[in-house]
């Protein structure tokens, strides 16, 4: 009897019952759009390079015009629609961070510029940001104790 | 001027209407004497779109908000269910209404020129039938001749408060249902010569502990089978004396678990069991994923298809069963499960 079980019997079985993630499709489709974002950023860096850049300008200028590309196509109503299709494809790379703050910033605009898009335009970057950060403070002493 | 009243005892007083521990049969079934339902895009695409109303263009219906569209809709559906009853706001004892904004701002700011007294409510998507459950109750009673029900859901108002900002991309996982934009409205009134609410079965709130705020399905399905069984056993009814047995917005994985629940009890309702969460979209089509929710799914599947079936002689009984998920985004953060419940209503062409 389905009354009869516990909680956590319950949520086995409705975790049976439930469809599941196609996984095999999701990480190809991830695979192939992660990727091919990964490559027009390779070859924004390469275009910069063989014009005479050197690499760290010419890497710090590709992440900008990958984040204004991200930006871009939140603004137009497209970057989630790739989303839905790629996942984490579109998620992990730099444009998915512009994404993750960008989208929130358009939704709460109509909760003004203080209060919506000032103090919401984090909502889903700032874990990130938080812990990265963290992270890299934290990296950077044990390099510097270990140097 | 000296107070009168019935000189009875308090001992004296029975709720003779009552049946069962959760269920009352009313004396007066009142009748719903007119529906109206809006929706939005998406759900005028479905296959439901010839029953609604008013099918909106955009979300935004020439708003800047959309919590102010979502008034909107409500403001329009006030207007229209009175008109095509042909009331005026002055006819209208008490509008009952809800939605699923924090403080119910959609209905509030919607009705906040209707001049009517207003009781508002919060079932979650259980709130067609709670709003209907008490107006037929407040009529029943004597204390209105005519009420007004309505309840609204805006995808992307709800999808804001509850989940991601609707750019982000992100994947939703198959168990996850699609909020339906959609308003319906009922007036229900003691005189007229049905569809009548004959009973309503309020629902208990159950949890069986599914903290996943992405399936609301599988969290709402043992509180519409424990409403469902506790209407039988209350009634004395069996899955026959039904044509439809119609829950809320429990989607594919829910109405399968509620079924399975169901008959377990010894009530074998499978051919008579259908969800307005499937019904409202073309669930592959319209990659809805595991079905509709949201309060205007049940609302409008109601007030249009529902209630024109009914007045063709189609159907002839119908229990609808509401089913509400009790979450916050405070409280699935917190770790919570889902609080679920569902509210029942008998509707009948007759009264025999």
């Amino acid at each position: 009897m389905i009354k009869e079980l516990t909680h956590k019997e319950y949520r086995e079985y409705v975790e049976k019952k439930s469809p599941k993630s196609r996984v095999l499709r999701n990480t190809i489709r991830a695979f192939i759009v992660g990727g091919l974002i990964s490559v027009i950023g390779q070859f924004i860096n390469n275009f910069f390079t063989s014009r005479g850049m050197d690499i760290d300008t010419a890497g710090s200028l590709a992440s900008i015009i990958m984040v204004f590309l991200g930006a871009l196509f939140t603004g137009l109503n497209i970057y989630d629609d790739l989303g839905k299709f790629a996942g984490a494809g579109s998620i992990v790379p730099i444009t998915g961070f512009a994404n993750s703050i960008v989208s929130p910033a358009m939704e709460f605009k109509s909760e003004g510029y203080v209060m919506g898009v000032g103090a919401r335009m984090f909502v889903v970057a700032g874990p990130v940001l938080v812990y990265g950060i963290s992270a890299s403070i934290i990296a950077g002493i044990i390099y510097y104790l270990l140097k | 001027m000296k107070y009168e009243y019935k000189a009875i005892g308090r001992g004296d007083m029975m709720a003779d209407k009552r049946v069962g521990k959760q269920t009352v049969k009313l004396g007066n079934p009142p009748s719903v004497i007119s529906t109206v339902s809006i929706v939005g895009p998406k759900e005028g695409d479905g296959p439901l779109r010839q029953t609604f109303d008013l099918v909106i263009d955009d979300e935004m219906w020439g708003e800047k908000t959309w919590e102010k569209a979502e008034s909107k809709i409500v403001r329009e559906a006030w207007s229209r269910v009175l008109e095509k009853a042909s009331k005026t706001p002055d006819d209208i004892n008490y509008v009952i209404a809800g939605d699923l904004l924090n403080q119910c701002i959609a209905t509030t700011f919607g009705l906040r020129g209707s001049s009517v007294p207003y009781l508002g409510i919060y079932g979650a998507c259980s709130t067609v039938c709670e709003s209907l459950g008490i107006g037929s109750l407040l009529i029943d009673g004597g204390f209105a001749d005519n009420v007004v029900c309505i309840t609204s859901s805006h995808f992307c108002s709800a999808e804001k408060q509850f989940r991601f900002p609707l750019e982000l991309g992100t994947q939703r996982p198959p168990t996850a249902q699609w909020t339906v934009l959609g308003c319906g409205g009922a007036l229900i009134s003691n005189q007229g010569q049905g569809p009548y609410i004959t009973h309503v079965t309020a629902g208990k709130i159950v949890d069986m502990g599914v903290n996943d705020a992405n399936n609301m399905g599988g969290a709402m399905a043992p509180a519409a089978a424990d409403t469902i069984v506790n209407h039988f056993k209350d009634t004395g009814f069996t899955p026959d004396y039904y044509d439809l047995i119609l829950t809320g917005d429990l989607g594919i994985v829910g109405k399968s678990i509620c079924e399975e629940i169901v008959n377990e009890s010894g009530f074998h309702v499978s051919e008579k069991l259908n969800d307005c969460g499937l019904m409202i979209f073309d669930r592959i089509r319209q990659d809805v994923h595991a079905g509709a929710s949201g309060c205007g799914c049940s609302a409008t599947v109601f007030a249009g298809y529902i209630y024109q079936e009914i007045m063709k002689g189609n159907l002839k009984k119908v229990f609808l069963v509401a089913t509400g998920a009790l979450l916050s985004p405070t409280s699935i953060q917190q770790g919570e499960s889902i609080p679920s419940i569902a509210h029942g209503i008998t509707l009948s062409s007759t009264l025999q």
